[in-house]
């Protein structure tokens, strides 16, 4: 009301005035994502990447099985949705078939890391000039919350509601750790977008590794690690704290490969 | 005239491949069709057209990557045989929802399971009935030389593209395996990525500033969406059965008895045929060269002026079905076929003929 008295809201629209506003390459409509969720972010920041770099016409994106399966109803540019857990064959034969072209596979913990364990470590294996975007919070969430690869022990999910039980239903699977070993993989990082300052470092990573794809440097791979309010059953602010406190720890936050070589880095272990 | 060569139907495949403009072949091996991949990297196409590749991690793998490079308007095909032909349906049944054009070849062993490496013909439902989830076809091939290995090759991707659909060329380990005379086809040239462009502006291959963002996928939520994907299809399968019907009548002028056989089991009845006339048995041959769309009119033409239809296949009788669907009740029809990796004799072929049709 105050702000009516003040300015007309063509006065608010003018070019001049704005401070934010909704980037080019994200369709103009409802995100199906849960409030205070990771994703909106994170899609965003890829979309800014690629729209700054100017690179949308050379662009092609994979989404998956998973919360992101509708990841091309948002991103603004050519997209193609993957079987489960398959995006990184999908980009192989992209990145091949266009070999001047920007390919990035965008991936969910169980997409990534249970179903498509196999397409994720071949392709970094033969070192595809690709960049794979993986998110992990730790759940499947567009299934309703069941335990996923990432689920740390003792969390509770649809299908450990007693908490993960380690003896009977394994550890806890760190992914990233896992390519960042092997030689076709150049550059690894993992990030988050739960405050400014890691939104601000995860887009600075996305742009990275586009980068590095134009120079052909191998594969890249982001992992950002993400809160999942409703999986979780928390609000999103309760959700970023227990992220912190618990995924943090054991998914630590930080550059795991640079330049092709591995960084030094204290062993994380897991928490009972 | 084409190029004359001495050649194994699988290396018919790889190299029709090469001359047919294909950009992408991405498998896995597994005997009987591991020449397939052989040959195009012993041939080095990327040198010769440019086009790739790609030993895959899987077939499960390679399909997807089929479904990839299809995905942004390329060429692409794949190969394998039986056990990992079953690992690809989840991927076929993918491409057929998206609408892909890609070649799928199978060198068809014996099962179930592991089964043998033997030929077999026991996969002819998998192919023609879906063998993946949903409502979906592909359109069938079925070659019974190598010659038609190398033709089907170029024909099937004529036909994946004009229709937007998987193709698959359903062959034998011993099609795949036997040398024949064979005249290529001249080389095709590839398609540039600007024709690619023009001529798939459905394709993800990157966004122009002058259109909205192409998506490709199978999924649509909305029951009504769905239902329109499904109806668009079954539209496709019905123009294939009306404009790609393929088959070949021998010795059906005069014939009182009739074979029906595809591929190598109608090989076999040509050898039987001769064998039966000289004992003054007039039998002909009526060869499916598309499984799917299936002759059905024209085999009925052919089956309801004849005494008794034998049916030969390599399986316990899959094809029969649709050639009792399409003739109808008023012919004998009877199958005749061995399994898991054993070729049928043509003299059994008559004995069978005179058992279960003359005599029985």
């Amino acid at each position: 009301m105050i702000m009516e008295d003040k300015f007309s809201k063509t006065d608010i629209q003018k070019p001049e005035n704005i401070v934010y506003k909704r980037t080019d390459l994200l369709v103009d409509r409802p995100l199906s994502y849960c409030p205070g969720c990771g994703h909106g972010t994170a899609h965003r920041m890829l979309m800014e990447v690629i729209e700054e770099m100017d690179i949308m016409e050379k662009t092609i994106g994979v989404s998956p099985v998973g919360c992101s399966v509708l990841a091309y109803d948002f991103l603004n540019i050519d997209m193609l949705g993957a079987a489960h857990g398959r995006a990184p064959a999908l980009a192989t034969a992209i990145k091949r078939m266009w070999p001047d072209h920007f390919v990035f596979t965008y991936q969910g913990d169980g997409d990534l890391a249970a179903i498509g364990t196999g397409e994720t470590i071949h392709a970094c294996n033969r070192g595809e000039n690709i960049t794979i975007i993986f998110i992990n919070n730790g759940i499947y969430g567009m299934t309703g919350g069941q335990m996923a690869p990432t689920t740390l022990p003792g969390m509770r999910s649809s299908t450990s509601p007693y908490g993960r039980d380690v003896p009977t239903m394994g550890h806890p699977l760190k992914i990233t750790e896992l390519v960042a070993q092997l030689p076709g993989v150049y550059y690894v990082t993992r990030q988050s977008v739960h405050t400014p300052s890691n939104v601000r470092k995860t887009k600075k990573a996305i742009r990275k590794a586009f980068e590095l794809q134009k120079e052909n440097k191998g594969l890249c791979f982001i992992e950002i690690v993400s809160n999942c309010n409703s999986g979780w059953k928390m609000t999103p602010v309760q959700s970023n704290k227990w992220m912190e406190e618990n995924m943090f720890p054991f998914y630590q936050l930080g550059d795991i490969k640079l330049d092709g070589k591995l960084v030094e880095r204290k062993e994380t272990v897991e928490k009972e | 005239m084409g190029e004359l060569r001495l050649m194994k139907g699988n290396e018919a495949v790889a190299e029709a491949a090469v001359r047919a403009g294909c950009d992408g072949y991405f498998g896995y091996p597994i005997t009987p069709q591991s020449e397939v991949m052989e040959y195009l990297m012993a041939e080095k196409p990327f040198e010769r057209t440019g086009m790739v590749v790609l030993q895959a991690e899987s077939e499960v793998a390679a399909i997807n990557m089929i479904y990839g490079g299809a995905g942004t308007g390329k060429m692409v095909m794949t190969s394998s045989s039986s056990p990992g032909i079953s690992l690809m349906q989840e991927g076929i049944s993918y491409l057929a929802g998206a609408e892909l054009p890609a070649l799928i070849v199978n060198i068809v062993r014996g099962g179930p399971g592991l089964g043998t490496i033997q030929p077999s013909q026991a996969d002819y439902f998998q192919a023609v009935k879906g063998g993946g989830h949903g409502d979906y076809k592909m359109l069938v091939l079925a070659p019974a030389s190598v010659q038609e290995m190398c033709d089907h090759v170029k024909l099937g991707f004529d036909k994946a593209f004009q229709y937007r659909t998987p193709v698959m060329i359903l062959s034998d380990g011993a099609i795949g395996q036997m040398m024949e005379k064979v005249v290529l086809f001249d080389q095709i040239p590839r398609r540039t990525d600007a024709e690619v462009v023009a001529q798939c502006p459905w394709a993800s291959n990157g966004r122009p500033k002058t259109r909205n963002h192409n998506i490709i996928t199978s999924l649509d939520l909305d029951p009504a969406g769905q239902e329109r994907v499904n109806l668009k299809l079954q539209a496709k399968y019905k123009m294939m059965e009306q404009n790609e019907v393929l088959y070949e009548e021998i010795s059906c002028d005069d014939a009182e008895y009739l074979f029906v056989a595809f591929g190598l089991s109608a090989r076999i009845c040509q050898k039987a045929i001769d064998l039966a006339r000289a004992k003054g048995i007039k039998v002909g041959l009526f060869r499916p060269i598309t499984l799917f769309p299936f002759p059905a009119t024209e085999v009925s033409n052919v089956g309801n002026r004849v005494k008794g239809i034998l049916v030969v296949e390599m399986n316990a009788g899959q094809m029969i079905e649709d050639v009792k669907l399409s003739v109808g009740c008023k012919v004998k029809i009877e199958h005749f076929g061995r399994f898991g990796g054993i070729i049928p004799s043509p003299d059994e072929v008559v004995r069978a003929l005179e058992q279960k049709i003359i005599g029985g």
